[in-house]
């Protein structure tokens, strides 16, 4: 759908000091549904349109989680239930959890990574299918900028685990960079799909580990973020060497990802 | 018990003659295991439990840099000149390890090339691989511009 349609936002709830978690409902037509990892293009009234990926699918309604890092996205932090906002969507490739059919399941996310990450473990806890086990491992920069804490716990079977880069007093979990979880984590290499969300340079040490670990290159999926502007595939603001990530991406293998991402930006 | 990190990665024959030197000890949670400074004269492979390492800051507390599980090798300090732990080690829960003599691991290690090397090696290995994890903290990753393009 090219044509933003109203949203009407029907709940907003903080989830850290930065980010928070806004809940969308049409007000007339609503979009086709989403599936996890694809993105919506949100438009808050009067200042702009980002992209932003669905971080909780319920009938009808959108869960998006957004970090304020600019005009846009503090606008759509601080939309009151009640405000409308214009969404285009759904965009992009999306995680296929089906891939992961026949081996284990392993999804890795670092900061606001795991917001688009959420419905992928929700989908794969809801129906267990032919895979085998499901480890979750997640980063974050301090204890309080974890999001979702309350429903971790359910997460993760045999293993959700949390490292965080700086502990503060009461903090007795893990420290350090979320590769190192990977050692608790019960998976085996060649029979993994992994899902990995977050920052580009965690996600390129993610990778190199699980390539070591022997997870084969097109099994690491991973999703990556550029500025986007149509989403359609026509204005070229997201191209990543031959890709548009707006229709190819966001979520590409590894194989096809590494030697892209190796490439200087100018 | 499966073999990870260190014993995983020294051949069997030489694991075997570096085996013969260890001693299992165990410590409770909160124990400090090595002080940053103190003499580096022995190093331990975890077996179960966790160990967090931290750095000392001046009018505060110590600052948690990394957690240690099961398999990792603590302590690396004993392997090059002046021999002085980097950081500080603190048990996080019941910790068990197999504690080895650092001088007789290197006076082994003289006499017994394949375990020098094996040992060695691993132990490049995971200074390697604390330092890329130290860099890759230092750009602080998960901030609110932790993704923006390199200027
Ligand atoms: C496919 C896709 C999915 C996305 N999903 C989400 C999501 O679920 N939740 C979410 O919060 N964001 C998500 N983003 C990122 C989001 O689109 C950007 O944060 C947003 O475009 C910023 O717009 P702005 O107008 O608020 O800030 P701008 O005014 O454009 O930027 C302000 C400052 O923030 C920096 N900045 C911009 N984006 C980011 C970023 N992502 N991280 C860190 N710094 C940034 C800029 O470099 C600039 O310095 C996604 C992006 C893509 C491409
Ligand atoms: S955002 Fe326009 S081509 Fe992708």
């Amino acid at each position: 759908m090219t044509v933003p349609l109203p949203y009407r936002v029907v709940s907003n709830r903080a989830e850290t000091s930065d980010t928070r978690t806004i809940e969308l409902c049409p007000v007339g037509e609503a979009l086709p549904s989403f599936s996890p990892g694809q993105f919506a293009m949100v438009y808050a009234f009067g200042v702009g349109e980002i992209p932003v990926s669905v971080a909780g699918l319920r009938d009808g309604t959108l869960t998006h989680t957004v970090r304020r890092v600019g005009a846009v996205s503090r606008a759509l932090c601080e939309a009151a239930p009640g405000t409308w906002v214009g969404v285009r969507g759904p965009f992009g490739t999306g995680w296929d959890l089906s891939a992961a059919d026949g081996g284990d399941l392993l999804v890795v996310a670092g900061g606001i990574g795991l917001a688009p990450l959420r419905p992928l473990v929700r989908a794969a806890l809801s129906s267990p299918g032919g895979r085998g086990r499901l480890n979750v491992l997640i980063g974050a920069r301090t204890p309080e900028d974890l999001l979702y804490r309350e429903e971790l716990g359910g997460w993760g079977r045999p293993y959700c685990g949390v490292t965080v880069d700086r502990a503060g007093p009461g903090w007795s979990g893990h420290v350090g960079v979320v590769t190192t979880l990977l050692d608790q984590a019960a998976f085996s290499p060649r029979e993994t799909t992994a899902f990995v969300c977050g920052p580009e340079v965690m996600i390129r040490a993610t990778a190199r580990e699980l390539l070591h670990r022997g997870v084969p290159a097109e099994r690491v999926r991973v999703s990556l973020e550029r500025n986007m502007h149509c989403a359609t595939g026509h204005c070229g603001h997201c191209q990543l060497g031959p890709l548009l990530l707006c229709r190819d991406g966001p979520v590409v293998g590894y194989d096809q990802a590494a030697s892209l991402l190796a490439v200087r930006e100018l | 018990m499966k073999r990870t990190g260190l014993l995983a990665a020294v051949p069997e024959g030489p694991r075997g003659r570096l085996m013969e030197l260890s001693r299992e000890v165990s410590f409770p949670a909160g124990t400090r295991i090595f002080e940053e400074g103190g003499k580096a004269n022995r190093f331990w492979v975890i077996r179960s439990g966790s160990v967090s390492l931290d750095i000392h800051v001046p009018g505060r507390r110590a600052v948690v840099v990394e957690t240690l599980g099961p398999g990792r090798l603590l302590g690396w300090s004993w392997v090059c000149p002046p021999h002085e732990w980097h950081l500080g080690a603190e048990a996080t829960s019941q910790v068990r390890a197999w504690e080895f003599d650092a001088a007789e691991v290197l006076s082994l290690c003289e006499r017994d090339p394949e375990l020098d090397h094996a040992l060695l090696s691993y132990v490049v290995e995971v200074i390697g691989r604390r330092l890329r994890a130290a860099r890759t903290r230092l750009l602080d990753l998960y901030g609110p511009y932790g993704s923006e393009p390199e200027p």
